[in-house]
């Protein structure tokens, strides 16, 4: 009996009684529509979480030198001058887990504008990849600096909302210029407020400017000095057409202008005070902190058993938050998916039972004009079949287009999973040949001559 | 040509310790072409040694032979194709299927077939079927539009939709009227004297009996008389033992 004419057989049958093969689907109807609403607005929740968490840095490592001492005393995390904007670079280039790297000079000083003036928090020295490590590339207003202002070391900045409503008193900001240690800094662009982090620390109380001009026309100094508001409290007078105002004494000795002209110092030295770098996920941070560690090693040769001179910090606490929720959002969503199937699919069972008996003498008619069991068997297993996947397909488009009224009606975000309606369909044949075995089963093993004597 | 022959068949049947002997022991031959009458009280076992002549039962003990086929060791799907394609059956509840066409219903045995018909094939053939018994234009009325003899008549049809060389009829007038049972038996001899298709009913009833050529009597398991009956047509041999 071919494949063809057992469907046919199986459709003919079902459609003899309508009502209660549309009864019977019901059961699987609402099982794949609830797994696929659930599925797709599950995964949108799930991805609106995930990007919420990742915003608050789950995927972001922070490099910082290691520590310096003199002498048994140790001057902490980050004193010594070792890490380069190139290492951040080549982090970049050569690290596959790394999305995206961005160096750092941090300063804290005063800044004024008009009669007010205000600390901020932080004065970071960075780079547009910072934004995008941090996932706050959509600005409130104006626009961020560029690799050119970084090149350039152009004296513009990014203010965050506290310092717009403490200088600015409201009014809008960009294009304004502000002072930094008396060096003025044009506003281009304000930060989306973020509130205070899991620490209680103000993010939006910073600026952000090109790391260059931080560095050599702020700042002018590493920051070797622990402590960082002596070297920013400098009382040394400014005038605005200082570019390097606040220059420190040089690091190396004074070399004559024959030195300089034989040994052209290959490197411009500038040390960074940390990096920030983003994961491609969460999932990979353990992989990038390897790939860093290489790179770093490799950059700053360090011998095998040397220690490094650098510290990697991920934000292990968010990481595992994140891998957290979005298993016991699946786990959750599997759950219930699987309730749903198994009701369904017992009330396939149900009803197929209740139909093979109601047909046995059909079956006996059928096995005494010359069906075999597996005809039989193969023709309820079919019925079986053919009810789970309409229902399914059934299901498909309610549960589609229920989480579609979802989307429109309360705006939540809704995720279609192509896996999803995959695994519906796979799942409900599943349902269909699994709940439908046994009672096809039973109906092969019957003996026609009992079954065509059943009343 | 010997078309059926049974040597000592015999059926037991085990309840629990029991065993009662339903059978004991049959020995018979038909030939093709024969109209026979298989009579008895109930519990005779002319039921019994019908499933086992329709194929649709083992014999415990003994050989039967089908058309130059053993048959009493063949395995259930043997015995399937076997029916499907040499048997025919007529049943006294005439077993169509529920709000199915009447040429569905001829057609149903086909799908079951060995040989591969399409379904234009099928169609036509079983329209074929339903001309011949008399229902050309009752081809898409469902069961409950026909009347009983209607009815009976499309199972008839269903029955010899794979030209089965036997048809065995299961008291096949039992739920019929006198008038639409003399119908029924008269398309039955002539099938048997148009298609020489070998029929063998089983009945208690002496006027179905009557329309037989041969007559079998059973009683508490063996056969008890084989004649041949004053049927219509007495030119047929009968009583070929």
């Amino acid at each position: 009996m071919k494949v063809y004419t057992t469907a046919r057989t199986a459709l003919r049958a079902l459609r003899r009684n309508p009502m209660r093969a549309m009864l019977t689907t019901l059961g699987i109807v609402i099982g794949v529509s609830a797994v696929i609403a659930m599925m797709e607005i599950g995964a949108g929740a799930s991805a609106a979480l995930k990007k919420t968490i990742a915003s608050m840095g789950a995927n972001v490592l922070v490099v910082r030198p290691g520590t310096a001492s003199s002498g048994g005393v140790s001057f902490g995390s980050g004193t010594t001058t070792t890490l380069t904007p190139e290492d951040s670079q080549a982090i970049l280039r050569e690290c596959p887990s790394v999305r995206n790297a961005a160096p750092m000079v941090r300063a804290r000083t005063q800044v004024v504008y008009g009669n007010r003036n205000w600390v901020p928090n932080a004065i970071y020295g960075t780079t547009p990849a910072y934004l995008d490590v941090q996932d706050w590339s959509i600005l409130a207003e104006g626009e961020p600096f560029s690799e050119r202002d970084v090149l350039n070391g152009n004296r513009v900045c990014i203010l965050g909302k506290s310092l717009v409503r403490e200088l600015f008193e409201g009014e809008s900001s960009v294009g304004k210029e502000i002072r930094i240690k008396n060096i003025t800094f044009k506003v281009i662009g304000v930060l989306t407020p973020k509130g205070a982090n899991m620490m209680g620390f103000d993010q939006d109380d910073v600026i952000l400017a090109p790391w260059t001009t931080i560095k050599y026309r702020v700042t002018g100094a590493s920051l070797t000095n622990t402590n960082q508001s002596t070297a920013a409290a400098t009382d040394s007078v400014n005038t605005l057409s200082n570019l390097y105002p606040t220059a420190q004494r040089s690091l190396y000795p004074e070399r004559s202008k024959i030195q300089e002209a034989n040994n052209p110092m290959p490197v411009r030295f500038a040390n960074i005070d940390q990096i920030m770098i983003s994961a491609n996920s969460s999932a990979e941070i353990p992989m990038a902190i390897e790939q860093i560690t290489g790179v770093l090693r490799e950059r700053h040769r360090i011998r095998n058993g040397e220690p490094d001179d650098f510290n990697i910090r991920d934000m292990a606490e968010l990481t595992k938050t994140l891998s957290t929720t979005t298993k016991l959002m699946t786990n959750l969503l599997l759950a219930v998916a699987m309730i749903s199937l198994v009701v369904g699919g017992v009330g396939i069972m149900n009803i197929m039972l209740v139909s093979v008996t109601e047909r046995t003498r059909e079956i006996g008619l059928r096995m005494a004009v010359g069906a075999r069991g597996q005809d039989i068997l193969r023709q309820f297993l079919v019925e079986a079949v053919v009810l789970c996947l309409a229902g399914g397909a059934m299901g498909i488009v309610l549960g589609h287009g229920g989480s579609l009224l979802v989307k429109f009606l309360f705006k939540w975000p809704v995720e279609t999973s192509p896996a999803a309606i995959a695994a519906a369909v796979l799942v409900s044949a599943g349902v269909g040949i699994i709940f439908g075995f046994y009672p096809a089963w039973k109906a092969s093993r019957l003996d026609p001559i009992e079954a065509l004597r059943y009343e | 040509m010997e078309l059926i022959t049974l040597r000592s068949i015999t059926k037991t049947y085990q309840m629990g310790d029991i065993s009662v002997p339903v059978l004991k022991g049959i020995s018979l031959s038909i030939r093709q072409g024969e109209l026979i009458a298989l009579t008895g009280s109930s519990g005779s076992g002319k039921s019994t040694l019908m499933n086992i002549l329709g194929c649709l039962d083992r014999p415990t003990d003994g050989e039967y032979w089908l058309d130059g086929q053993e048959t009493s060791t063949l395995s259930a799907d043997e015995r399937a194709l076997l029916r499907n394609s040499k048997l025919g059956f007529v049943f006294q509840s005439f077993n169509l299927l529920a709000r199915t066409s009447a040429i569905e219903n001829v057609a149903m045995p086909l799908s079951y077939a060995a040989e591969d018909l399409s379904e234009r094939e099928a169609k036509d053939r079983a329209a074929e079927m339903l001309v011949r018994v008399g229902l050309g234009d009752r081809m898409d009325h469902l069961p409950s539009q026909l009347s009983g003899g209607q009815q009976q008549r499309v199972a008839i049809a269903r029955a010899l939709i794979n030209r089965p060389p036997v048809l065995f009829a299961d008291e096949p007038t039992g739920n019929l009227d006198s008038k639409t049972s003399e119908e029924v038996l008269q398309m039955f001899e002539q099938l048997n004297a148009e298609d020489g298709i070998t029929i063998i009913m089983v009945t208690h009833d002496p006027k179905v009996a009557g329309h037989a050529n041969r007559m079998i009597r059973m009683e508490d398991g063996v056969i008890q008389g084989d004649a041949p009956a004053a049927g219509p047509n007495p030119e047929l041999p009968g009583g070929a033992s």
